[in-house]
């Protein structure tokens, strides 16, 4: 077990921000002991088997392991993760009734780095995942363009192809902010309809070039091939600029719960516009107010009135760990670290406060920092056993700064549902137990039952 | 500015204004392996409605039979006249859009009746999406409608009607993307 060093070392040449916030370059100088972080028991179906594993083991013999006494296992076709892994999961919730309409949730506060794997890309279905065979797979382009054409996925195989990292966001992800009382779950499982891949598919306007658009064109119209044929209406100058066709994640064919064969790419804008199993593209001269544009992913305002293609996702973070249900189990110093990303492009920096938002520090950001991708960002803290309130703050190259909860709900009311991108504080309590926070000024309530809003659309 | 940037700038800027290639299609040219369709064969697959009605088959349907469909195949998951049960409230909100609990329902939300009729043949019920005939779905549509009051009982919806139907919180959205387009 890591010894207890904050009472032989208090940092405070390193210190950059109140309440032990050090130096981003301490992890470099020395080669110091992290003290040990575990996922406790929670409010998921996970909670018994993470707790047995956060128990430590001691009757082992480090120096003779009993593995370098065997021969180890022969090659597997298709690895998969440790079994030892078991709990680092996607975390379903779905519709009582239609079992294939809801979300799953990427596990974030129990990843690292910035790339998610496929296995625990999030999903949001509204009907399921159909299963696809690609060679009955056929993609129409057709409307306002000079010539109908189809397209088969062998076909498409054959086009110049493109590769770019980029996250894709729910419309919908951490809508539990606009609950008056704060969220109970892991960080990954309200914040998780987020996750960053590789993809890798034909640039759009190849094809576009290829049926010829018409002067009158303005928008194109996805749709999918799954049992709720979703259909969405995406600008043209989108579709011209920088979508394209996918055909792998990750180096590999995209998995079936991210689109299989085929899924149309919008890097930066909100999740559902991804069409997955595309199928057909109709160009047209307008949008066509599909259910998913208007009764759906708009974003009803105090006023009244409701904010509809909001397309675009604003500039976000969160420390992934310590984070909610987490416990640090003794003072000293920690790592912090979590995730930023913007639709605007590139992150440009991401404070972090250990005393509530009094006083911050720049984290620093994992190279390279890549257009509307996620973005690691890392900080020292020496936590000195005291209660203490966590936060971060992210800056795009815009100069967007991440809004306060207090100042989100204030602009926008609490029942936009969709859009949610405000500041996550975490609360470390004196036993070291991780909780999500509002702010004092924001306990709207003290009746824990009144979560109005919630779901996943 | 180098010359030869200051010509790549040009270029890409007549791409842009031209409005039909991106800065990497001029690089990029496909196969070409797109198949021609007839316009027979496009009627297939056109499922999309707009708000005008384009796209909108023949067929009518009314209230009463529309009742029928909805007790059968719609209430296990919208609850008694669309109050909601496991899926989304459909009708009868009691608390408008600027109350501390508003319901979104066709009645108070939707901007276009089209979309309900687009939405119930392309995916309801969940449990057979694109069972209903054409006049099934006018039907039930034409249900939803009058329990939102928002027609009569006898009216009939078809590819005429239905556009006209008055939704109430038509002008009630503001179209983010074009305001900031504008800036
Ligand atoms: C097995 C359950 C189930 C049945 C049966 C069902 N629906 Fe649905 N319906 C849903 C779910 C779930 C949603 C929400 C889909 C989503 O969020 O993606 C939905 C959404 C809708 C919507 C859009 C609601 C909104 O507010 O955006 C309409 C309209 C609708 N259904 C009509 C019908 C009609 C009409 C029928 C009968 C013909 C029907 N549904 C049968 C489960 C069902």
């Amino acid at each position: 077990m890591a010894k207890d060093r904050s009472n032989d070392l208090s940092f405070t040449e390193y210190q950059v921000a109140d309440n032990g916030l050090l130096d981003r370059r301490l992890f470099l100088k020395r080669g110091l002991q992290f003290g040990a972080i575990s996922t406790l028991a929670s409010s998921t179906a996970l909670a018994s088997t993470t707790k047995s594993k956060t128990e430590a083991v001691t009757d082992f013999n480090p120096i003779s392991p009993e593995w370098m006494k065997k021969m180890g296992a022969p090659f597997s076709t298709y690895g998969v993760p440790s079994k030892h892994e078991d709990s680092v999961l996607r975390f379903p919730t779905q519709n009582e009734s239609v079992p294939g309409n809801g979300v799953s949730w990427t596990p974030l506060h129990l990843m690292e780095g910035t790339i998610t794997p496929n296995g625990l890309h999030y999903e949001r279905h509204h009907n399921g995942v159909p299963q696809i065979d690609p060679k009955k797979h056929t993609l129409l382009i057709h409307g306002l363009v000079k010539n109908d054409l189809t397209f088969s996925i062998d076909d498409l195989l054959r086009y110049p192809m493109e590769s770019k990292i980029c996250f894709i966001e729910c419309g919908g992800n951490s809508n539990a902010g606009w609950n008056k009382q704060p969220s109970r779950s892991e960080a990954g499982y309200f914040n998780g309809m987020a996750s960053c891949a590789e993809w890798t598919g034909v640039p759009l306007s190849v094809l576009l070039d290829e049926v010829g658009l018409r002067k009158k064109a303005k928008w194109i119209i996805a749709e999918g091939a799954d049992a709720f044929a979703m259909q969405m209406s995406i600008p043209i100058e989108k579709a011209i600029d920088d979508a394209f066709l996918a055909l792998y994640q990750n180096g590999e064919r995209i998995r079936p719960e991210n689109g299989y064969p085929l899924r149309l790419i919008v890097p930066g804008w909100e999740g559902v516009l991804n069409v997955k199993w595309l199928r057909r593209l109709k160009i047209s001269n307008r949008p066509v107010m599909a259910r998913n544009e208007t009764s759906k992913y708009t974003e009803l305002q105090p006023s009244g009135k409701s904010r509809m293609f909001t397309f675009v996702i604003e500039a976000k973070s969160l420390i992934t760990s310590p984070s909610a249900n987490m416990l640090l189990k003794e003072a000293g110093l920690y790592q912090i670290t979590g995730l930023a990303w913007t639709g605007r492009g590139k992150i440009k920096q991401v404070d972090v406060s250990a005393d509530n938002g009094k006083t911050w520090a720049q984290a620093e950001l994992q190279e390279p920092v890549l257009d509307r991708s996620f973005t690691r960002f890392r900080l020292p803290w020496n936590w000195n056993g005291k209660p203490a309130t966590i936060k971060s703050r992210a800056i795009d190259e815009t100069g967007y700064v991440q809004p306060e909860r207090s100042e989100l709900v204030a602009e926008r009311g609490r029942h936009g549902f969709f859009h949610y991108n405000a500041i996550t504080n975490w609360h470390i309590d004196s036993d070291g137990f991780v909780s999500h926070v509002y702010d004092k000024d924001e306990n709207e309530t003290t009746d824990s039952n009144n979560s109005i809003d919630s779901g996943w659309d | 500015m180098t010359k030869m940037k200051m010509k790549q700038l040009i270029l890409i800027t007549v791409l842009i204004a031209a409005g039909t290639s991106s800065l990497f299609a001029e690089s990029k040219k496909g196969p070409d392996l797109g198949k021609s369709v007839s316009p027979e064969e496009i009627t297939g697959w056109e499922i999309s409605v707009f708000p005008d009605g384009e796209g909108l088959p023949k067929g009518e349907g009314s209230v009463e039979e529309g009742e029928k469909i909805y007790q059968q195949q719609c209430i296990v998951c919208h609850g008694e006249n669309g109050l909601g049960e496991t899926a989304d409230q459909l009708a009868g909100a009691q608390m408008g859009l600027t109350s501390e609990y508003p319901e979104q329902t066709i009645g108070t939300y939707w901007p276009y009746a089209t979309t309900v009729f687009d939405v119930i043949r392309r995916s309801m019920p969940m449990t057979a999406p694109s069972s209903l005939n054409d006049n099934e779905v006018y039907s039930v549509t034409a249900y939803l409608l009058y329990l939102n009051n928002l027609i009569a009982k006898n009216d009939v919806m078809n590819s005429e009607s239905l556009p006209k139907v008055k939704m109430p919180n038509e002008s009630g959205f503001i179209n983010v993307y074009e305001k900031e387009k504008q800036r």
